[in-house]
C-alpha cells in the first residue's frame, strides 16, 4: 500500500519535472478556481522562475520516492503525509494570490512536522526526537506570523490579494513601506530557508525525519525558502532597496561559516549534513545578496549573473545534498547508528553506498569536476567582480563574503574528509557496523541515479547556466552575462573568467590514467603484498586506535575555540582504597550552540515571564471569562 | 592536435622539472648548514628505487588507498596543464586561479582520505592537520588573488601574467606585493615547507604530510613524492610567473618556449634559494601555532584587496 503511494509519488514528481522544465522554457499557463476557498480561491500562475522551482522538486522528488519504497515501504505511516508534502511543495512557487500560497506553504510545513514526528517515534531517542518536533513546529510558525503579516500588510496597500496585482503595484508604494514588508518576508522565508540565527531548527528536524523526507527536506524544501526570497525582492517589490543585498550577503556569509563549523565538529552522520545545508544555503544567500546589490547598482548584466549561480548551486544543493541524505539513511539502515564514532569500515560491507557517498562528498566539498565546484566557482567569479560599484562600503561587504566564502569552502573540504572517511575507512567501531548490510537494490538504484545527476550537471554547465540566466531574465531583464566559447568553455562577463568542465574532466581523466599506463608500458608492476598496518610495534590493531569523528575535529576545535566555546567535563571514578587506582574514566568535550545560548535562551527566558504575567488572568472561573467577553464587545462597539 | 601536443610537452617538463627542483633545494640546503650533501639528481634515483620496490598494503585499507596515489598524480599534473609556465598560454588556456586551488584540494582530499583508510592514528592523525592547514589557507589564496584579479579585470592566470607583464609598474605597486607575501606564507603551508611542516624528519608527533602518507611504500610512494614534488615546482612557477612575469612569451613557438623554459629555470632557482635559506634560518613552529601564521597572512591578504580599493 505504501509501495504504492510512493510509485505514485514518484510518477507525479517526473510530470511535475516535465511541466516544470516547460514553464522554464517558456511555456506559461494559469488556473484561478474562484469558488473553493474564500479570499480569491486558489491560484495557479506558472511562469519561469515558478518553472525552475516546480521542477526541481518534481525531479527531486523520483529518486526519493524510489528509495523510499525500500526504506520504508512496508510501514504504511508517513506515505500518506509525504504524498501531501511533495504535493504542497509542487504547489508552493506556482501560487498565484496569498489563499494559495499560504495553504500550501502551511500544508507543506505541516506535512514535513508529521513526518519529523514519524522519524522521531522510530528513533532511539524519542524524547529528544519529540524536542525536534516541537522546535520545528514554533520556528516554522514564527516564520510564518512574519509571512502573513509582511503579505496581508501588502494585500492592504496595494488592494489585492493577487501576485499579479503585487508586480504592477510595488514601484508605486513609497521604499519604507517597501522595506517594512521584505523586512518581514525575509525573516519569514530565511527562518524556512535555514539562516543564521533562523536555522536553529534545522539541525534538529533534518536528522529526526526519515531519511528520504531528509533528503526533500534539505534539498528542496529549504530552497523554497530561497524561491520566497527571489520572488518577494524582485518581483512583488520591485526595484530592489539598496541595503536588501548587503543584508543577504552578510547574512549569507554568516551562515556558510556557521553552518560548515558546526558540521565539522558534529559526530551524528545526518545531523552534519543538515549543518552543511546552513552552509550552502549561506552560499545561495551570497549569491542572491550579490544578484540584489549589483540590481539596485543598475549592472543588470552581473546581477543576472550573480542570480544565474545562485539558481545553479541551488539545483546542485538539491541533487548532491539528497544523495548524501540517501546515502546516509543507508548507512543508518544497514548498521544500526548514525554515531560517526561507532560507524567505519563500511566501504567494504556497503560498497555502493560507500561510492555514492563519495561522489556527494566530492561534489559538496567544491572539488572538481563535479557540480559544486561549478556553482561555487561561479559565485566567486560573480563576487571578484564586485568592484565595478563605485562604494567602499559596498566592497568591503563584498570582500568579507569573499573571504567567509573561501573559508566555508575550506572547511567543507575538511567536513567531508571526515564525513567520509571516519564512517566508511578503516575499522568499524561498534558490531553493527561490522555486521552492516549494503542497501536493497531499489535504494541503489535512487542513489546512482542522483550521482549521475550530479556528474551531469557538472559536465552541462556550459548548457545549463545559460538557460538559468534566461530564467533570471524574467526578473532582471538585462545582457546575458554568459557565452559559450570554443572547447566549450563557459565564459563569464566577457573575458573575466571561463571554465570547460569537460576539458577539466578529460583531462583529469586521462592524467590518471597516465602513470597507469606508463607503469604498465614500462612493466613496473611488482605485485603488492598485503601486510598489517604499521603502529610502532604493536601486538595487534583494533579500532579503538583509530582516529575518531570527535578526534579528527580537534585542530578545529582548538583553532575556533571562540566559536565553540568548548565545556570539559572530565570524571574519574577511583577506587576507594586508594586513589592511584582509577576504575572509570568519564571524558567529556562538548561544543556549545552561541546562537542557542545568547539569543534563543533569553528570548524563551522572557516568553515564559510574561507567560506566568499575564496568567493572572487566567482565574478558571467562567463568570470571569464571560465577563471578559463582554467587555471585549463593548470595547469593540465603541472602537466601532 | 597541438594542444594535447603542448600538454604533453608541458606534462613532462613538470615531469621531470619537479624532483630536479627538490634536489635543488636539498643539495642548497645541505650546503647552507656545512654539509656536502648528495647531488640535484638524487630525487631521480630515490624515485627509480621506490618504482622498483614491493609496495606493502596494509590490509585494513581498501581501494580508496589504492587510488589515490593515482588521483594525486592526476590532479597535480592538470593543475600543472593550467598553470603559465613556459609561455602564457598554458594548454588549459582557460583555467583560472580557482580551479588551480581546487585540484590541489582535490589531491588533498583523497590523500587525507588514504591516510584514514589504514585505521592508524599517525594517519588520521596527519590527515586532520594537513585539512586544517588547507581549509584556513584557501581565504588566503582566494583574497590574493582578488588582489591580482581585480589589478588585471580577469582571475584567467595567462590574462593576469600578460596584464603584469605589459605594465611593469604594477609589479612594485603595494596591493601586488601584500598579495606576493601572501601567497607566499600560503605556499610554505601548502607544500609542507618549513616552518608549518618538517619535509625532512619523520618525528611522529610533529609531522603534518609525512604521517598522513606513513603507509605507502614502493610505487605507491614514489608516485605520492613525485605528486608532491610536482605542486611544490607548480607553486614556485605560480609565483615566479604572475608576480615577476618577466620572460614569458605569449606565443608558442618552440624558440620561445626554449626563452621561457629559461626564464623559468633561473626564476624557480632564485626562488629555491630563497627558501633553502629561509629553512636554515627559522625553525618549526608549534603545530597551534600555524593557525596563527595563516592568520598573519589572511591579514595580509586583506590588506592587499584594501590597497586595491584605496589606490585605484
Amino acid at each position: 500500500m505504501a509501495a504504492l503511494v510512493y510509485s505514485l509519488t514518484a510518477l507525479l514528481g517526473v510530470g511535475a519535472a516535465t511541466a516544470g522544465i516547460a514553464g522554464m522554457l517558456g511555456a506559461r499557463w494559469s488556473l484561478h478556481i474562484g469558488w473553493i476557498v474564500p479570499l480569491d480561491g486558489l491560484a495557479l500562475e506558472m511562469d519561469a522562475l515558478a518553472g525552475l522551482f516546480v521542477g526541481l522538486v518534481g525531479a527531486a522528488a523520483v529518486p526519493a520516492s524510489l528509495y523510499a519504497i525500500g526504506y520504508a515501504g512496508r510501514e504504511r505511516r508517513g506515505a500518506l503525509a509525504y504524498a501531501v508534502f511533495v504535493g504542497a511543495m509542487l504547489i508552493v512557487p506556482l501560487a498565484g494570490n496569498v489563499m494559495t500560497f499560504v495553504l500550501a506553504w502551511e500544508l507543506m510545513s505541516l506535512a514535513s512536522y508529521v513526518l519529523v514526528l514519524d522519524g522521531a517515534r522510530a528513533g532511539r531517542e524519542p524524547v529528544a526526537s519529540a524536542h525536534a518536533g516541537w522546535v520545528y513546529a514554533v520556528m516554522t510558525h514564527a516564520g510564518l506570523a512574519c509571512l502573513l503579516a509582511g503579505m496581508l500588510l501588502l494585500t492592504a496597500w496595494t488592494g489585492s490579494a493577487r501576485f499579479a496585482d503585487w508586480t504592477v503595484a510595488g514601484p508605486t508604494l513609497s521604499v519604507g513601506v517597501r522595506s517594512l514588508v521584505w523586512a518581514l518576508l525575509m525573516l519569514g522565508f530565511a527562518a524556512k530557508a535555514g539562516g543564521v540565527p533562523l536555522h536553529v531548527w534545522l539541525p534538529l528536524a533534518h536528522p529526526t525525519a526519515p531519511s528520504h523526507v531528509s533528503a526533500l527536506m534539505s534539498g528542496v524544501m529549504i530552497k523554497l525558502g530561497v524561491y520566497g526570497l527571489l520572488r518577494a525582492s524582485l518581483d512583488w517589490l520591485a526595484p530592489v532597496v539598496p541595503w536588501w543585498g548587503p543584508m543577504l550577503l552578510l547574512v549569507g556569509t554568516v551562515s556558510a561559516v556557521v553552518g560548515v563549523l558546526y558540521a565539522i565538529v558534529d559526530r551524528d552522520l545526518k545531523r552534519l549534513l543538515a549543518f552543511s545545508s546552513i552552509d550552502n544555503v549561506g552560499i545561495v544567500l551570497v549569491g542572491t545578496g550579490a544578484a540584489l546589490t549589483f540590481a539596485a547598482a543598475a549592472l543588470p548584466s552581473l546581477a543576472l549573473l550573480a542570480l544565474a549561480a545562485a539558481l545553479y548551486h541551488v539545483v546542485n544543493h538539491a541533487a548532491f545534498k539528497s544523495l548524501l541524505f540517501m546515502a546516509a539513511g543507508s548507512v543508518q539502515h544497514g548498521a544500526g547508528t548514525r554515531d560517526m564514532n561507532a560507524l567505519g569500515g563500511l566501504i567494504k560491507r556497503q560498497p555502493w553506498t560507500a561510492a555514492c557517498f563519495l561522489v556527494g562528498a566530492i561534489a559538496i566539498a567544491g572539488l572538481p569536476p563535479l557540480n559544486g565546484f561549478v556553482s561555487e566557482w561561479l559565485t566567486f567569479q560573480v563576487l571578484l567582480q564586485n568592484v565595478v560599484i563605485p562604494q567602499p562600503a559596498s566592497n568591503l561587504v563584498f570582500a568579507l563574503a569573499i573571504a567567509g566564502l573561501a573559508l566555508a569552502a575550506g572547511l567543507a573540504v575538511a567536513c567531508f574528509v571526515k564525513a567520509f572517511g571516519i564512517t566508511f575507512l578503516a575499522l568499524p567501531r561498534s558490531d553493527g557496523a561490522a555486521a552492516a548490510h549494503d542497501a536493497p537494490a531499489i535504494m541503489r538504484v535512487a542513489m546512482v541515479a542522483t550521482a549521475c545527476a550530479c556528474a551531469a550537471l557538472a559536465l552541462g554547465a556550459s548548457w545549463i547556466v545559460p538557460v538559468l540566466a534566461t530564467v533570471g531574465a524574467t526578473l532582471i531583464p538585462g545582457p546575458t552575462p554568459v557565452t559559450v566559447g570554443a572547447w566549450l568553455t563557459l565564459d563569464v562577463s566577457k573575458d573575466f573568467a571561463a571554465l570547460s568542465v569537460p576539458a577539466v574532466a578529460l583531462a583529469l581523466g586521462s592524467g590518471v590514467l597516465l602513470p597507469l599506463v606508463v607503469l604498465m608500458v614500462l612493466r613496473v608492476r611488482p605485485r603488492a603484498r598485503r601486510y598489517e598496518t604499521w603502529s610502532c610495534g604493536r601486538l595487534l590493531q583494533t579500532s579503538r586506535m583509530e582516529y575518531t569523528a570527535t578526534a579528527f575535529a580537534d585542530p578545529f576545535t582548538r583553532v575556533f575555540d571562540f566559536f565553540y566555546r568548548p565545556v570539559t567535563r572530565l570524571d574519574i571514578d577511583r577506587h576507594p582504597e586508594s586513589r592511584f587506582f582509577v576504575q572509570r574514566i568519564r571524558y567529556e568535550n562538548p561544543t556549545r550552540f552561541i546562537v542557542d545560548e545568547w539569543l534563543y535562551a533569553p528570548l524563551a527566558r522572557v516568553l515564559r515571564a510574561a507567560a506566568r504575567r499575564t496568567a493572572i488572568v487566567q482565574s478558571g472561573s467562567p463568570n470571569l471569562y464571560l465577563a471578559y467577553v463582554l467587555a471585549a464587545l463593548l470595547v469593540l462597539l465603541m472602537v466601532a | 592536435m597541438d594542444v594535447v601536443l603542448l600538454a604533453l610537452l608541458q606534462a613532462a617538463a613538470v615531469a621531470l622539472g619537479a624532483p630536479l627542483v627538490v634536489g635543488t633545494l636539498r643539495t642548497l640546503k645541505a650546503r647552507l648548514v656545512g654539509r656536502r650533501g648528495p647531488a640535484p639528481w638524487q630525487p631521480f634515483r630515490d624515485l627509480r628505487k621506490l618504482f622498483a620496490k614491493t609496495p606493502v598494503v596494509s590490509d585494513t585499507t581498501s581501494w580508496i588507498f589504492r587510488v589515490t596515489p593515482y588521483v594525486l598524480v592526476g590532479s597535480v599534473v592538470v593543475a600543472a596543464l593550467a598553470t603559465p609556465l613556459l609561455s602564457s598560454r598554458p594548454p588549459l588556456a582557460f583555467a583560472g586561479i580557482i580551479l588551480l586551488m581546487s585540484l590541489f584540494l582535490l589531491g588533498t582530499f583523497f590523500l587525507a582520505l588514504a591516510g584514514l583508510d589504514a585505521g592508524s592514528a599517525f594517519g588520521g592523525m596527519g590527515s586532520s592537520r594537513e585539512v586544517a592547514v588547507a581549509a584556513l589557507a584557501e581565504p588566503t589564496v582566494i583574497l590574493a588573488v582578488f588582489a591580482l584579479a581585480l589589478r588585471a579585470n580577469t582571475t584567467n592566470l595567462g590574462g593576469i601574467v600578460e596584464r603584469v607583464a605589459a605594465e611593469p609598474q604594477l609589479a612594485i605597486n603595494p596591493a601586488h606585493l601584500l598579495a606576493f607575501v601572501a601567497f607566499f606564507i600560503v605556499m610554505l603551508a601548502e607544500t609542507g615547507r618549513l616552518p608549518v611542516d618538517n619535509p625532512a624528519t619523520h618525528l611522529e608527533l610533529t609531522m603534518i604530510h609525512e604521517a598522513m602518507i606513513l603507509e605507502y611504500s614502493g610505487r605507491h610512494l614514489a608516485l605520492v613524492e613525485w605528486a608532491s614534488a610536482m605542486k611544490l615546482l607548480v607553486f614556485l612557477a605560480l609565483l615566479a610567473n604572475l608576480f615577476f612575469p618577466w620572460g614569458v612569451p605569449a606565443d608558442i613557438t618552440p624558440l620561445a618556449m626554449l626563452l621561457g623554459l629559461l626564464a623559468l629555470g633561473v626564476k624557480l632557482v632564485v626562488l629555491a634559494g630563497a627558501l633553502a635559506l629561509l629553512e636554515t634560518a627559522i625553525a618549526k613552529l608549534r603545530l597551534f601555532r600555524v593557525p596563527e601564521l595563516l592568520a598573519g597572512s589572511f591579514a595580509l591578504g586583506v590588506l592587499s584587496v584594501s590597497a586595491v580599493f584605496l589606490f585605484r
